[in-house]
């Protein structure tokens, strides 16, 4: 188990590497140039030099990359006389526009989306796995059409529609709950959830529907087993043979897909939503730092994306290990 | 005190044995038509004794034991006719009270203990829950029942096998774990569908021996599917042989493998190799492929792959359904089939 984990980490590792490389060079593939952009309408060529300079973007790209690389074992200073910058290893580069060390920047996103993620992914999973064995267990029945058509309508909506709606309702008409923020759950945790309802609302509208009909398809094929017939032919009432013997079965396929969906949006995807109710989450600094041509921040938010994926993979294969006997890690 | 009402059958006949099942039928409504899958099935069984149902794939042998669990109730399935347990009448029996029997008093070994098998869950464990359904025992007595369940079915290291998965078990010993299950209650009807195929010769005379011992002590009726009439002739002491989803001959073991009347019994026989005294004889399958249970051939349903269709006058086979007769003036051995005794007798004979 322990060689196991080892070595996923180590796979985990060079692949995070790979994709720091590719984004690098693609970055540098774009036709906007960053220190033109800092520098300002009024740029004499002089102070553009400078400027390069300061953000070393004079050196050759593979003189940059591993500077970046190197930065993330050992401190590394910015700048030049007028102002200087001091980043502590591992140090994943500094912001072009604020001057600030990205690994600050993402540590402070990063709570938005772990607290706008987690909470909705929770909530979609269980919802739409109850909507699911619902749909499943009356199919062809009235419940299972209000649940399949409910989803429909739920996969056919539009983030901003459905956030704004949303807003519009609660915040500005009935005045109900308090403009969407983020609050820390450690600061406040009734502020918290409040400030997070309408966010987590609009994700579960948007997620739900697709959870609901996976977890349908995956009951339906599931009791059609034998085994969940031998479980009904050994007297066990429906409830047990259902909430147990189907769901544990059932239940496996979702996982992987679950991992991934909580993941990428822990890792920024759900960028709509953030901006939609003004939350500043790693999906937007992840936007901004592109339309502002900062590589250091835009490698940062990649990389945080990736290593997000890359280590729910790991957790999601160890969950199969303890859920389903029949696999081994190895 | 509630008064015992005398079971009320359709034609207010007594239920004739322990298991009495008369005229059962079971359809499945689908897009391409109605499947009927068990088509007017009858034959009793009493505690002690062993009924052998035998038929090619498809020919309704897991669905009419599946109709006596139960286990239809809830699905699609359109269910008719009585089956009888006991004197109670299974096929109008509410759920609830369906699912006090099951696995207490029926209880059933199913086909393919790989896929009947939870693969999530320790075969110890699915034991003992048939158990605890059924009986108020602690977790830890009925996983002790479990291990001396799997003593019994002759697992080895019992005490020690009882926390392995299924996948960690050998077909055999599967099969072991599936026969375990099933008799935790000791239910007083046991139906093993296809209990040895897919396993060795010996292994296979083993499961027969502990299902047969099993039975004499408990006292159990028995019904074993298969589609080795050398199993049936071994174990059984009568003998139904399902075509299409009916009923073709049903009698003694005796009287259906000595003196076979329907010619699908007898293409069976043929087809047999443990019985054929000769090695070298060829084997003859029955030539030709089951028939669609949603069209059933009109006539007899199996005169498209009959030998002997034409030595029935005026093409009757083709048109008329042959009906359930007794044979060669013996009430308990019955066959649907045109032909003559006379013609039948010289066949055999050859
Ligand atoms: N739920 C169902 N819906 C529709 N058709 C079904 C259903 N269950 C069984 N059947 C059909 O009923 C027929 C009889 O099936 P059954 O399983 O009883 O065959 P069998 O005699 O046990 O065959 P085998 O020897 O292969 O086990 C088959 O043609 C099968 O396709
Ligand atoms: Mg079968």
């Amino acid at each position: 188990m322990f060689r196991y984990l080892m070595r996923r980490l180590l796979a985990a590792a060079v692949i995070l590497v790979v994709i720091s490389a590719i984004t690098f060079v693609t970055f540098f593939a774009l036709p906007t140039d960053p220190a033109l952009l800092a520098c300002g309408k009024t740029c004499s060529p002089s102070r553009l030099a400078e400027i390069r300079h300061a953000l070393g973007l004079d050196k050759s790209l593979a003189t940059q990359y591993w500077e970046f690389f190197k930065g993330l074992f050992v401190d590394r200073t910015y700048g030049d006389q007028s102002i200087t910058v001091h980043c502590n290893a591992p140090c994943l580069g500094v912001s072009f526009q604020s001057d600030t060390p990205v690994l600050t920047i993402l540590l402070g996103d990063f709570p938005v989306d772990l607290s706008l993620g987690t909470g909705a992914a929770v909530i979609f999973l269980v919802v739409g796995v109850g909507l699911g064995m619902v749909a499943a267990t009356h199919k062809g029945k009235a419940a299972d059409k209000v649940a399949v058509s409910a989803s429909l309508v739920g996969v056919s909506l539009q983030i901003y529609f459905v956030g704004l709606l949303l807003m519009w309702a609660f915040v500005d008409k009935w005045q109900i709950l308090p403009a969407p923020s983020y609050t820390p759950l450690t600061q406040d945790p009734v502020g918290w959830f409040q400030g997070l309802l309408l966010p987590w609302a609009t994700l579960v509208v948007i997620y739900l529907a697709f959870y609901t009909r996976l977890s349908r398809s995956s009951m339906l094929e599931t009791l059609g087993e034998d085994y969940i017939r031998t479980a009904r032919a050994k007297g066990l009432p429906m409830r047990r043979v259902i909430l147990k013997h189907t769901l544990r079965a059932a239940i496996t396929p979702i996982i992987t897909i679950f991992g991934m969906d909580l993941a990428s949006l822990i890792g920024g995807t759900a960028v709509i939503t953030e901006s939609v109710f003004g939350l500043n989450g790693i999906g937007k600094q992840a936007v901004d730092a592109v339309t502002n041509s900062d590589l250091p921040v835009t490698m940062g938010t990649t990389l945080f994306a990736a290593a997000a994926i890359v280590v729910f993979n790991i957790i999601v294969d160890m969950a199969y290990g303890i859920v389903d006997p029949r696999v081994r890690l190895a | 005190m509630a008064i015992e009402l005398p079971p009320q059958t359709a034609d207010g006949t007594a239920p004739s044995a322990f298991l009495d099942v008369r005229d059962l039928q079971v359809h499945f409504p689908t897009e391409d038509g109605l499947v009927k899958a068990v088509d007017g099935v009858s034959f009793t069984l009493e505690k002690g004794r062993t009924l052998g149902i035998v038929g090619e794939s498809g020919s309704g042998k897991s669905v009419t034991s599946l109709a006596l669990l139960g286990l239809h109730k809830g699905t699609r399935a359109i269910l008719s006719g009585e089956i009888w347990l006991d004197g109670e009448e299974l096929v109008a029996l509410p759920e609830p009270a369906m699912r006090a029997l099951r696995g207490e008093k029926v209880s059933m070994i199913f086909q393919d203990p790989l896929s009947a098998l939870h693969p999530f869950y320790m075969v110890g464990n699915q034991i003992a829950e048939a158990y605890l359904v059924h009986h108020k025992a602690s977790k830890k007595e009925a996983k002790d029942r479990a291990i001396d369940m799997l003593k019994r079915v002759g697992i080895p290291q019992p005490e020690r096998r009882v926390n392995d998965y299924p996948h960690q078990f050998s077909g055999g010993m599967r099969q072991r774990a599936m026969i375990a299950m099933s008799l935790v209650c000791n239910p007083e009807l046991l139906i093993a569908d296809e209990p040895t195929t897919a396993l060795d010769v010996t292994v296979q005379a083993q499961i027969l021996d502990l299902i047969h011992d099993l039975q004499q002590e408990y006292g159990s009726a028995v019904i074993i599917i298969t589609h080795d009439l050398g199993v049936v002739a071994q174990t059984s002491n009568d003998i139904l042989v399902m075509y299409g989803g009916r009923c073709i001959e049903y009698g003694s073991v005796q009287d259906v493998l000595n003196h076979p009347e329907h010619p699908y019994t007898w293409g069976l026989l043929q087809s047999m190799p443990s019985l054929s005294s000769d090695v070298h004889t060829k084997l003859n399958p029955i030539k030709g492929n089951p028939p669609s249970l949603i069209n059933l051939p009109s006539g007899c349903a199996f005169s498209p792959r009959c030998a002997f269709k034409d030595r029935v006058p005026g093409g009757r086979c083709m048109t008329e359904r042959p009906e359930l007769r007794p044979m060669a003036g013996n009430d308990q051995h019955i066959a649907a089939c045109h032909l003559a005794d006379d013609e039948k007798t010289d066949r055999v004979a050859k």
